[in-house]
């Protein structure tokens, strides 16, 4: 063994070292227990951002119960989560009751003093506190078009379909057309200078000033910091127009520019 | 989908302008294009013989008998796709570059293992289509993988040049909104087009009776596949058979 070169030669290496950190986990904060309408939509969600929920530890909140709601079934709940791929940690709110069952499923129970509200329809949508979900592991490849700085995307070729880029810790600029199918990804903002027919998340690591910028808006989601609009939710006067896209509390605005 | 027949037409095509061409069926286990080529019966060895060492390159090319440029490899019926092997596939297409102009790879339908070998040493590739929503999509698809999962890709060589190819095209349904016009589908892709190829009878007949459809020169298809080749060549020619025939002797006056 070799010695430390601070610690003298007859103390042992520490094996670990003690530390405190935060995290931005996901919630999903229960309106009801029926286990049956979490599932459905629980389903839709993951469908949208398969990538999103895989191996993402998730934080159940049960302060959005009504009173008096019962008993949730959580072996039923912990079991759904963890077939959409989600790892279940913990319990924020709730009852002495539902404390004590929570327990029993290994579930943590953590305080809600510093965890800011979210309104419920937002709250299952926020962003893989992963640091970098480069789609390494999944068949889609990215476009290898790296600008001159690290903190900086440039993509000139088309995106196509099934193909995805990131930029991490920065922007993304792609001067060419994002495919149907095709994902944008960028810690920063994203511009496109063409039109965007794919989808496009900006803020992922949650920075909630990060905004979408394009010339023709035909996208099939839009999503800054985790608060995300699908296409059927995007009104008709803003598609095919340029504009831009920004939150505005928790409201994702699209506007013109 | 007309991958097939179009790998028969351009190889042809590029044949009988005097360049030596190969044409090498990838498809293997479902082999067709010696059918559409006309010499499913001259066959002996196949790609996979000679990628396992089994024949030499030259026992297992079929030389066509309407062109002497135009040699054919054919697939093999019996064996499994993953006898395409990466190096098997490279060391083949390195062999027939000392001797041909143009090696034309016939893909497999899908983006599974044939796919990838047909396109994996591309220089050039072309896309063929249908003016349908699901099939410009799954192009969409090909060539971002053209564009990602190449040799050229991987050696961050420059990338392969895309072509755009759009087959079984009828413009009466396209008037009628059942298919996808030629320039919704160059705005969806973002590709210029290398040739638009009319839906015909005349592909039908050329697959059945073994005679690529280029050399029927009296069919609007033979013909487009003829343009197509020269705009691949680097000619500037314009896209024809994109509107409505008229019926009667005017169509004849108008050229078709």
């Amino acid at each position: 063994m070799t010695s430390h070169p601070t610690a003298g030669a007859d103390s042992p290496k520490p094996a670990f070292e003690l530390k405190a950190a935060t995290f931005t986990l996901p919630v999903i904060r229960l309106l009801g227990i029926d286990m049956d309408a979490v599932a459905d939509q629980l389903g839709v969600k993951v469908d949208q951002a398969p990538d999103f929920f895989r191996n993402t530890p998730v934080v159940i909140d049960l302060s959005g119960l009504p009173p008096g709601a019962g008993q949730i079934e959580f072996p039923l709940l912990v079991g759904l989560m963890r077939g959409f791929g989600m790892i279940p940690v913990g319990i924020r709110g709730g009852t002495e009751e539902q404390h004590a069952a929570a327990e029993a499923m290994e579930l943590a129970i953590l305080g809600d003093a510093f965890v800011r509200r979210t309104p419920p329809r937002e709250a299952a949508s926020q962003p893989d506190p992963r640091p970098a979900p480069r789609p390494a592991a999944s068949p889609a490849s990215a476009v290898a078009e790296e600008g001159v700085h690290a903190s900086q995307r440039l993509v000139t070729r088309p995106v196509r379909s099934g193909q995805r880029v990131y930029a991490p810790g920065g922007d993304l600029s792609v001067v060419a057309p994002v495919s149907h199918g095709a994902e944008l990804m960028a810690d920063g903002n994203i511009h496109v200078y063409g039109p965007l027919r794919g989808r496009a998340m900006a803020g992922m690591k949650g920075d909630i000033s990060a905004r979408i910028f394009c010339q023709d808006l035909q996208a099939e989601l839009l999503s800054v910091a985790g608060h995300y609009r699908i296409s059927e939710n995007i009104p008709d006067e803003v598609k095919g127009v340029p504009v831009q896209i920004f939150l505005d509390g928790d409201v994702l605005r699209v506007e013109k520019l | 989908m007309g991958k097939t027949t179009t790998s028969a037409a351009l190889a042809m095509g590029l044949a009988q302008r005097g360049h030596r061409t190969a044409v090498i069926d990838f498809d293997v286990g479902l082999r067709n294009l010696d059918l559409i080529m006309g010499c499913e019966r001259r066959v002996v060895y196949d790609f996979v013989n000679v990628i396992n060492g089994e024949a030499n390159i030259n026992q297992a090319l079929i030389r066509d008998k309407r062109c002497d440029a135009l040699y054919v490899l054919p697939a093999s019926q019996t064996r499994d796709k993953d006898a395409l092997t990466k190096d098997g596939v490279g060391r083949v297409l390195e062999e027939l570059s000392k001797t041909f102009d143009y090696i034309v790879c016939d893909s497999p339908a899908g983006i599974e293992h044939g796919a990838h070998m047909a396109m994996y040493y591309a220089d050039d590739a072309v896309v063929v289509t249908n003016p349908e929503v699901s099939s410009v999509r799954d192009s969409d698809r090909m060539l971002g993988i053209l564009s990602s999962k190449s040799r050229r890709a991987e050696r961050n060589e420059a990338p392969i040049r895309e072509y755009l190819l759009l087959t079984r095209y009828a413009p009466e349904r396209v008037a009628k909104g059942e298919m996808l016009s030629v320039n919704d589908v160059r705005e969806i892709l973002s590709l210029d087009l290398l040739g638009v190829i009319p839906e015909s009878k005349a592909v039908l007949n050329a697959s059945n009776s073994g005679v690529p459809v280029i050399l029927d020169t009296e069919s609007d298809a033979g013909q487009a596949y003829h343009d197509a080749v020269g705009r691949y060549l680097g000619e500037d020619l314009p896209h024809r058979f994109l509107e409505i025939k008229k019926k009667g002797f005017f169509s004849r006056l108008m050229g078709g």
